[in-house]
């Protein structure tokens, strides 16, 4: 048996305090937020802030994401680099822990989110639990891939020091952290909900 | 029709269930996409404010306690969580310094300072003066704290340069963790149940 909807029964969800509201009403009765039917423009927005982030996922791994100065030179490093370094130096738990908070995270909420949004828009009544379960996912990973971020700071904060040498953020990263706030953006302004509003009355 | 308090609606499919009672550990799922409706609380109101005050504790130790340090000839170099936010003021990234700074930093702050008024009132059996707004603010930033990634951040960094240098992690870094389960535990999950429990 499936259950009414809160369409059907003239209710809607209040997104702040989870109250079950009246549909003719405008403001939450209890936390007087706005009230939507869906996330307004939820799939334009969607698409545009997540192109966003893909077009500046590029330079965040092409351009150097650090700067280090010693005896030995100065090198720069991307994200890729760091990862094969640390791979060749044997810390390979450590490169992969880069690796999937760097690459892996992205790269899975840019393929899950395209899917939703594709098969949202052609109106697909295939796999919606296993679509909405997808993403809660994407909620889920939602800001791991912040890591190499604050790596970076901390970094930059401890070795400073002459023996040492230095080290420098360098703008690599800062399209990095970019990615992550525009796909935690691009998350959030798609509604889930859409995924089952294809679906045909069932009196 | 029941009263629209006794009414849950699922967040990720609308379908609408009656509230159920729960007992410890279990769990309610949406029957159509399988969502989590509702989850048991993992702690009484009165322990939430116990919790919180813990908290300040660990923001106060976290303001001036280092997470990491390093020892070279001699000489310890620590780096807090302020330092570590700033070092990326240096180069073209200070944009990037604002969003760490906002994300591990301000948001935290906020959000145990409005946990503090919220429960020390609700302690009381009282809406807090801007309960409603207080409230909204916490569902609103707490996508935004990252203090576990922060964490997770130091880990591999203590990592990354051992081997070359030595690093230590230190009480700031245990201070860190337990911060960040404490927020997720609060703010994430059991705050929300004052909207049903206060008058
Ligand atoms: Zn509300
Ligand atoms: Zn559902």
């Amino acid at each position: 048996m499936t259950p009414p909807t809160a369409d059907e029964l003239g209710l809607r969800l209040c997104h702040h305090c989870r109250l079950a509201c009246d549909a003719t009403a405008q403001h939450c009765p209890r936390c007087n937020t706005w009230l939507h039917r869906r996330k307004h423009n939820s799939i334009a927005r969607a698409w545009a802030l997540m192109m966003t982030a893909l077009i500046l996922y590029i330079p965040a791994n092409v351009l150097p994401i650090m700067h280090t100065s010693s005896f030995t030179g100065d090198s720069d490093t991307t994200i890729l680099g760091s990862v094969v370094t640390l791979w060749l130096d044997g810390a390979w738990d450590i490169a992969l822990i880069i690796f999937i908070a760097s690459v892996g995270v992205p790269v899975t909420k840019f393929l899950v989110l395209g899917l939703l949004l594709l098969t949202v828009g052609r109106g697909s009544e295939r796999s919606r639990r296993d679509r909405t379960r997808l993403y809660r996912g994407l909620e889920l990973i939602g800001y791991w891939s912040m890591l190499d971020v604050f790596v970076a700071g901390l970094l930059v904060a401890l070795v400073q020091f002459g023996a040492l040498g230095s080290i420098e953020p360098r703008i690599g990263i800062l399209y990095f952290g970019l990615v992550v706030v525009l796909t935690m953006l691009a998350t959030m302004s798609f509604d889930p909900r859409l995924i089952w509003d294809t679906e045909p009355h069932h009196e | 029709m029941s009263e629209l308090s006794d009414l849950i609606i699922c967040e990720y499919c609308d379908a609408v269930y009656q509230r159920p009672r729960l007992h410890a550990h279990q769990r309610a799922n949406c029957r159509r996409c399988g969502g989590v409706l509702a989850r048991p609380h993992l702690f009484h109101v009165d322990h939430l404010l116990a919790l919180c005050l813990t908290a300040v504790l660990l923001v106060v130790f976290l303001g001036v306690s280092p997470v990491l340090v390093i020892q070279t000839q001699g000489q310890a170099h620590p780096a807090t969580l302020f330092d570590a936010v700033w070092a990326l003021t240096r180069g073209p990234t200070d944009l990037l310094a604002l969003v760490a700074g906002f994300s591990v930093i301000l948001v935290p702050l906020v959000q145990v300072a409005l946990m503090s008024w919220i429960l020390g009132f609700a302690h009381f059996r009282q809406k807090a003066p801007g309960f409603r707004g207080c409230m909204r603010t916490l569902t609103s930033l707490s996508p935004w704290s990252m203090l576990e990634v922060f964490l997770l951040g130091a880990l591999v960094t203590v990592f990354k340069i051992t081997g070359r240098i030595e690093v230590l992690p230190t009480l700031g870094l245990a201070a860190l963790a337990g911060l960040s389960l404490l927020i997720i535990g609060m703010a994430g999950r059991d705050i929300h149940r004052l909207w049903d429990e206060l008058p």
